[in-house]
């Protein structure tokens, strides 16, 4: 999971807020990510996950994913994301695909493709499943096995992919990009295309949770990423039609910040494998939030009340350069969670802007490259293992 | 418009696997569902994507739709061409 989800606004959201004339505007939620679990049997060095994993015995039972769900459709979010560490690693997966489609939600699955089967997805588009996601670490096998960790991991995707069109469910493919593999975008989304698939991602990795770690393994250069853009451009008019193209500027690469989950608690929230539900997938590395769970509030509660949610709401707690900036209502002051990493300061600019008094620390970031082996995250290899990888 | 008359009139379109309208109240009104997006539709795009139903073709969409808002016909063949290649050529539409 590196991915900049980016939803159309919905038009019609009313101002529900009672909190005084000073409470920032409340929006509907209209995603929520679902991280039905932390167990991958994947290594990638680029995870986004936190250091500290949920282990799982402490995961959410079924039936309160199923509330969870219910809550979050009433609540007014359209889309669901299951998503993870690798949610192939739950045996409840099918019901619970079923109970967020029966609640009316659209349902995303969000997967490595390592540990869904072919009959296992048979029995996800009975319940209800609209839309896959499989992600892909390079064009070349060997480099992509290499990247993730695993050995054979690469084929198996494209075997899981190949079953997902057979079954003309919409299939999305995720390329995660970084310095080994930025330059084969155009080969990640041939790829795609041979694949079947309707849309293609081209994420690049950005450096939250384990991916810190790696950043000056992965980070791409100054020469690559122009070269990345124009391949796009290429790509785009050459597939016009034919595949849906995503992609976004490196973050470290980028003069102004990338509007970071569509601003804090406005579009989106997310729950943990146990019950802790975040404004955004990474906002535990910010110091002194409260965070609530799903165990002790009704979603509508914490969305509407929680201090975590409220910390960063509106435009309120922002400093200038964001304060006064015309674009505050734009790109909301970017990332919080890169803010805090980067600055030491969560309310700062988020630093990848140019207008921020840190940007020259984020240029400097992106020139260090170092080509030592990646750190990989060490999973058990079985995602159904019992192991707890706390 | 040129790509607006790229549409047949003898297609029959229809919402693929993975995108559905739906009525939501908690957002007042229709929206259009799709893979990592949703979109907002307005009462006039809603009226036209509830006729894709793979059944109709083009020619019967718009003669319904002329006849229920008795509006002129070349205006209504004009805006389902366009929002009919839109959404095509989004992938959320096949034809």
């Amino acid at each position: 999971m590196a991915t900049d989800k980016r939803e159309q606004p919905v038009a019609g959201q009313s101002s529900r807020s009672t909190n005084g004339a000073a409470a920032p505007a409340l929006h509907r939620p209209i995603g929520l990510l679902a991280e039905l679990t932390h167990r991958c049997p994947l290594g990638c060095p680029y995870c986004s996950n936190p250091l500290a994993l949920d282990a799982r015995e402490r995961e959410l039972d079924t039936q309160t994913w199923a509330r969870v769900l219910d809550e979050a459709a009433t609540l007014g979010v359209l889309q669901v994301h299951l998503s993870g560490g690798e949610p192939g690693a739950r045996r409840d997966l099918v019901e619970i695909t079923a109970a967020a489609r029966s609640s009316g939600l659209y349902t995303n699955l969000i997967t490595s493709a390592v540990g869904v089967t072919a009959s296992t997805l048979e029995k996800l588009v009975a319940a209800g499943l609209d839309h896959v996601q499989i992600s892909i670490q390079d064009s070349e096998p060997d480099s992509a096995d290499k990247i993730a960790n695993y050995a054979g991991a690469f084929a198996r995707k494209k075997a899981l992919a190949d079953r997902v069109v057979a079954l003309k469910v919409p299939l999305t493919i995720n390329c995660v990009v970084h310095r080994a593999n930025i330059d084969r975008i155009a080969a990640m989304v041939e790829l795609a295309v041979s694949l079947g698939a309707s849309r293609v991602e081209i994420a690049h990795v950005q450096y939250y949770g384990w991916a810190l770690r790696n950043r000056e393994s992965l980070m791409p250069t100054a020469d690559q990423v122009p070269r990345a853009v124009k391949a796009v451009e290429d790509l785009r008019k050459r597939y016009h039609g034919k595949i849906v193209i995503d992609a976004v500027l490196p973050d470290y690469y980028a003069r102004f910040p990338k509007p970071c989950v569509g601003g804090w608690g406005r579009r989106s929230l997310n729950v943990t494998p146990a019950g802790k539900v975040l404004p955004c997938h990474a906002a535990e590395v910010i110091p002194n939030l409260e965070f609530w769970h799903v165990q002790d509030h009704s979603l509508a509660d914490i969305w509407a009340n929680s201090p975590a949610f409220q910390a960063f709401r509106g435009t309120a707690w922002m400093k200038d350069p964001c304060r006064s900036c015309e674009r505050r209502d734009i790109d909301y002051g970017g990332c919080r969670c890169q803010a805090f990493m980067l600055t030491g300061d969560a309310a700062a600019a988020d630093p990848v802007c140019h207008l921020s008094p840190h940007h020259a620390d984020v240029i400097a970031l992106a020139a260090r490259h170092h080509d030592v082996p990646y750190s990989y995250r060490l999973n058990p290899r079985k995602a159904d293992s019992d192991v707890p990888l706390g | 418009m040129t790509e607006a008359a790229a549409i047949p009139l003898d297609a029959r379109p229809r919402l693929p696997h993975g995108v559905r309208l739906v009525h939501n109240e908690a957002h007042g009104g229709w929206v259009l569902l799709a893979p990592e997006r949703v979109f907002k539709a307005d009462p006039i795009a809603a009226e036209i994507v509830k006729r894709c139903t793979g059944q109709a073709t083009v020619t019967a969409i718009v003669d319904d739709l002329v006849q229920a808002y008795s509006a002129p016909r070349d205006r209504v063949l004009a805006d389902v061409s366009a929002l009919l290649r839109q959404l095509a050529d989004r992938r959320l539409l096949e034809l």
